[in-house]
């Protein structure tokens, strides 16, 4: 399998997420400057933590509008995985490839610490490996990790089970306690806490390797089937 | 304000404009000698930055020389941006640490945040990549609205500039003292990673080779500030915050990105940051170090505000930017990598043979200065120093006896003293994790990252309890070195090399010089049997505010290495019926104690005692039962003594308990801080080994399931709490202070 690492200036997660892909996964992954990348050909695409522009306007504002997004438009249409880990979460929204907007933190402060996440859609080609109701422990690292959607959206995304995973202990007054959330077609989650950085268990947690073995195991089912 | 262009030389001389810049009329006679003629208000400008405290050390340097600064372990020691010592496999660990104080002082966020960015750049123009920050921050005690605000904006500073270059900030240190309230102290230290072979040097050599600037454009921000770290803060401090740089971390981001790679380009000759002092002191220390001249031509500068005047451009401090020397003819090959960032990199002069240091602007030469006499002549001053009698008199008194009624009541109170209680407040804000190699953030007696791909990891600590050494500089100054140590070896690592973050007083007050003296004779000592030479460090002097000085605070910040993963040895209880151990004897030692400071509100009488053989055997004995797999957890017992390590021991979500056994008077045994201690845990079937190779353990009791500590002394039961509840105490000390009305 082979994953794409997009790097926006000021992606800061790029090579963590890389990393995960590669060696902990074991698959195949490039990194791909912003303005050099072309998606096709790659079987999951990964957009990275980090202050993308610094941040400046809005985080994710600037990246939003660089024209990777509209290749990431196409390959979303195509059904291909992509995975938007926080800045990448916020890039996705500002893209409107999923819906809501992130707002500060409510105790206004960065906050970097190990969450017990819930899983509530194993449905998934990002968490059929997880359990249903499963409690992980993936650390968060944000500033603006407040999801927010208007009620009319909160509905849609849990009739459509797209709420993917929740906070145990909601650190940063998300509506519904949201920590990921899926898109309808279900091939592109964006989720602020980073499931990069839980993959080994040296660096305090390996629950975040089930994601990415998980797509593995999907695009195997899908592609490789009967091989 | 300064005023540059109506300014003649004989005016500067007159009217003596260059006291204003912080030269003294000596200073001045050395300078008209050197150039044969007055100098011009740029020249004096430029000398009166570059011979400043903070650029020239000129006060501290024969302080300096004392410090042991080689070993085997040792690539670079002091001189270049940071020093580098090597941890095998061809890879190197680059680190120092830097002061940024009084810009803090005034302007807390940007003071903090330009500190951590400055620090990163002196690592990546080494050609390392920054894998690790730490800082050791002091401040008053926070009881009033302007220390709340100081605290509260230097942490979200360095989390500001931290969080967004991506450097994990993995641990430091921070304590509180009535001293600091007007002159808190903000160090930073970066750590990072080479390949030996990539090692890139500050230098300006071979003639005719371009020098290029690039990064943020200079603006007039951050003008004489070298000069102002370099004076006592007072009430007028205040109208230099313009003085204080803003910093712009997306920049530092794009700036390490791009110039990591463009050290692999053969193009590059050299390249520094600018730091203190800015265009000034890169582009001269690069030409005087390669023993060359350099030519620049001001009008080429990129510039962020209209009309700025040489002077102005040449002692602006604004952030983020970079000089390089490129072979010529190859600059292309330069812009074209620092392009892909869309940062520009512009050429703006060029090496010399001559010597010079020479700056044209607008078609006239602004400046013309013998570079060697620039950068390395600054006048040495020895201060003269003798020993306060406040030292005389802590040295005459009687051992500090406190009385102690309640242990657990006492117990409870230290562990929210806000030295002592949970900095989760503080590091919950800064990203510890990013670049995926943290194994043991802020929290743990020392950081530990790992190195991706190899079976090692490197620890690292900041460390230095200012009230030892406010009692006897010299004792104080081996403890400070010590303890650091001693979290390097609890964490199963071996130190390796050390950084220094020297804050003292006003050193024209020969009380204040003696501080120093000492303190750096304890430290040379201590770096010297623990093997832990100097590789680089900062010194920053005139921390007095309204003519009080803080108390000495010579940071230490260490490094060590683990040799293998498996040796990694967490400071908490791991697992319940393992066996728990205290390093070392305890007497009774409160001078400088959490104690003494609860009972009494001050520190007086002798500091605790410290024998640098004993400490040597003990870390390499501990390091070595650690090596045989006989440990379990290590923790270093530092303020608040034995009965505080105890109860950190157990602050995990593990529910954990500890059944104790002690002897002998409760309060000597709970709460003295004497020095060279461990509290360690290791399993019951280990216990023989164990023994067999710490010689000065002491069995004190097991590791329970019960979540409470119990601590039995002789037939009574001294001390019940239940975990939890010490725990809450703990964490919410800090919190609960900074919500508490002013």
């Amino acid at each position: 399998m082979k994953f794409a690492v997009i790097v926006f200036p000021g992606s800061n997660c790029d090579r963590d997420m890389y990393y995960a892909a590669k060696d902990a996964l074991g698959e195949e992954a490039d990194m791909l400057w912003y303005q050099e990348a072309n998606l096709e050909g790659y079987d999951a695409i990964l957009i990275p933590g980090g202050f993308s522009y610094g941040d400046y306007l809005r985080s994710g504002a600037i990246a939003s509008t660089s024209d990777i997004v509209v290749q990431l438009r196409e390959q979303a249409d195509k059904g291909v995985p992509i995975l938007g880990v926080c800045n990448g979460f916020q890039i996705l929204l500002e893209s409107g490839l999923l819906p809501g907007a992130m707002l500060r933190n409510k105790n206004l402060k960065f906050m970097c610490h190990f969450e017990n996440l819930i899983v509530e859609n194993n449905d998934t080609l990002f968490t059929s490996k997880y359990e249903k109701d499963e409690v992980v422990s993936i650390p968060i690292a944000h500033h603006d990790g407040n999801y927010y959607c208007d009620e009319e959206t909160l509905a849609r995304l849990k009739e459509n089970n797209q709420i993917v995973f929740t906070y145990e202990n909601n650190p940063n007054g998300s509506v519904a306690d949201i920590a990921g959330i899926i898109n309808e077609q279900g091939n592109v989650l964006g989720m602020m806490p980073h499931p990069e950085r839980a993959v080994e268990a040296i660096l305090n947690s390996d629950d975040g390797l089930k994601l990415f073995q998980s797509m593995l195991e999907n695009w195997r089912e899908r592609y490789v089937a009967g091989a | 304000m300064l005023q540059a262009p109506e300014i003649t030389p004989e005016l500067v001389e007159q009217d003596k404009v260059y006291q204003e810049m912080g030269l003294t009329d000596k200073e001045y006679d050395m300078i008209k000698d050197i150039m044969g003629r007055r100098p011009n208000f740029t020249e004096i400008g430029i000398f009166s930055v570059m011979w400043s405290e903070h650029c020239s050390y000129k006060t501290s340097k024969p302080l300096l020389k004392k410090f042991p600064t080689e070993g085997p372990q040792v690539v670079q020691g002091p001189g270049e941006g940071a020093g580098v010592v090597d941890i095998g496999d061809g890879q190197g660990v680059v680190f120092k640490v830097e002061s940024h104080n009084h810009p803090s002082a005034v302007e807390p966020y940007q003071g903090a945040a330009t500190g951590v960015g400055g620090i990163i750049r002196d690592v990546f123009s080494m050609g390392a990549r920054p894998i690790a920050s730490l800082n050791s921050l002091r401040f008053g005690n926070l009881h009033t609205g302007r220390v709340k605000y100081l605290f509260d904006e230097v942490v979200h500073g360095i989390a500001g500039y931290g969080n967004c270059v991506g450097v994990p900030t993995v641990g430091g240190e921070v304590q509180f003292d009535d001293c600091y309230e007007g002159n808190p102290l903000v160090n930073a230290m970066c750590v990072g990673l080479i390949d030996t072979k990539d090692i890139q040097k500050g230098i300006a050599s071979g003639l005719g080779n371009t020098i290029m600037y690039v990064g943020s454009k200079t603006g007039r921000d951050g003008i004489h500030g070298a000069t102002f770290a370099s004076e006592d803060l007072s009430e007028d401090s205040e109208s230099k915050r313009s003085n204080v740089q803003v910093g712009d971390p997306f920049m530092e981001k794009l700036l390490i990105e791009a110039c990591l790679e463009v050290i692999h380009s053969d193009a590059l000759v050299g390249i520094q940051d600018m730091g203190a002092a800015g265009l000034t002191s890169s582009a001269s220390e690069m030409a005087s170090k390669a023993g060359m001249g350099m030519e620049m031509n001001l009008d080429l500068i990129p510039q962020r505000e209209e009309n700025m005047t040489a002077y102005e451009m040449m002692l602006s401090e604004s952030q983020e930017r970079m000089l390089l020397c490129v072979k010529q003819g190859e600059e292309q090959e330069i812009v074209d990598i620092f392009k892909k960032y869309g940062l520009e990199a512009v050429a703006v002069g060029h090496v010399t043979d001559d010597k010079m240091f020479r700056l044209l602007h607008k078609g006239e030469v602004v400046a013309d200065i013998p570079v060697d006499n620039l950068a390395e002549d600054a006048p040495i001053f020895h201060k003269e120093s003798k020993v306060p009698s406040f030292y005389e008199e802590y040295q005459r008194m009687p051992a500090y006896i406190p009385e102690v009624k309640d242990h657990s009541e006492t117990l409870k109170k230290l562990l929210q003293q806000p030295t002592i209680a949970s900095k989760e407040y503080v590091y919950d804000q800064y990203d510890s994790m990013v670049q995926a190699n943290t194994v043991f953030s802020p929290g743990s007696d020392a950081a530990v990252v790992r190195v991706r791909g190899y079976d090692k990891a490197i620890a690292m600590t900041t460390d230095c309890n200012s009230r030892y050494i406010h009692l006897d500089p010299e004792a104080g100054g081996k403890i400070a070195v010590a303890e650091a140590a001693r979290n390097i070896v609890a964490s199963g690592a071996k130190p390796l090399a050390l950084t220094d973050g020297l804050n003292f007083g006003n050193p024209d007050k020969p009380e204040n010089f003696w501080q120093m003296e000492k303190s750096v004779e304890g430290m040379s000592a201590a770096s010297l049997k623990l093997n832990t030479p100097v590789i680089s460090g900062n010194v920053s002097l005139y921390n007095e505010s309204n003519g009080q000085a803080i108390f000495p605070t010579p940071v230490v910040g260490m490094v060590g290495l683990h040799e293998s993963l498996d040796h990694i040895t967490p400071s908490h209880f791991q697992n319940e019926g393992d066996l728990i151990y205290v390093i070392g004897e305890t007497e009774a030692e409160f001078g400088g104690s959490e104690l003494q400071n609860l009972l009494e509100g001050k520190y007086f009488g002798k500091a605790p005692a410290i024998d640098l053989e004993t400490e040597a055997k003990r870390q390499e004995q501990l390091l070595a039962a650690i090596r045989a797999g006989l440990v379990s957890s290590a923790h270093d017992i530092a303020e608040g003594g034995l009965g505080v390590a105890l109860a950190e021991c157990l602050f995990t979500e593990k529910g954990l308990g500890a059944d104790v056994q002690v002897e002998g008077d409760l309060t000597t045994v709970l709460f003295s801080e004497t020095q060279s201690r461990f509290i360690v845990s290791i399993p019951e079937k280990d216990r023989e080994a164990f023994e067999a190779k710490v010689e000065d353990a002491t069995l004190l009791g097991t590791v329970t399931n019960t979540n409470k500590l119990v601590v039995q002394n002789g037939e009574t039961e001294a001390i019940t709490e239940d975990v939890r509840s010490l725990q809450q105490l703990w964490k919410g000390a800090i919190p609960c202070l900074l919500k508490s009305k002013a």
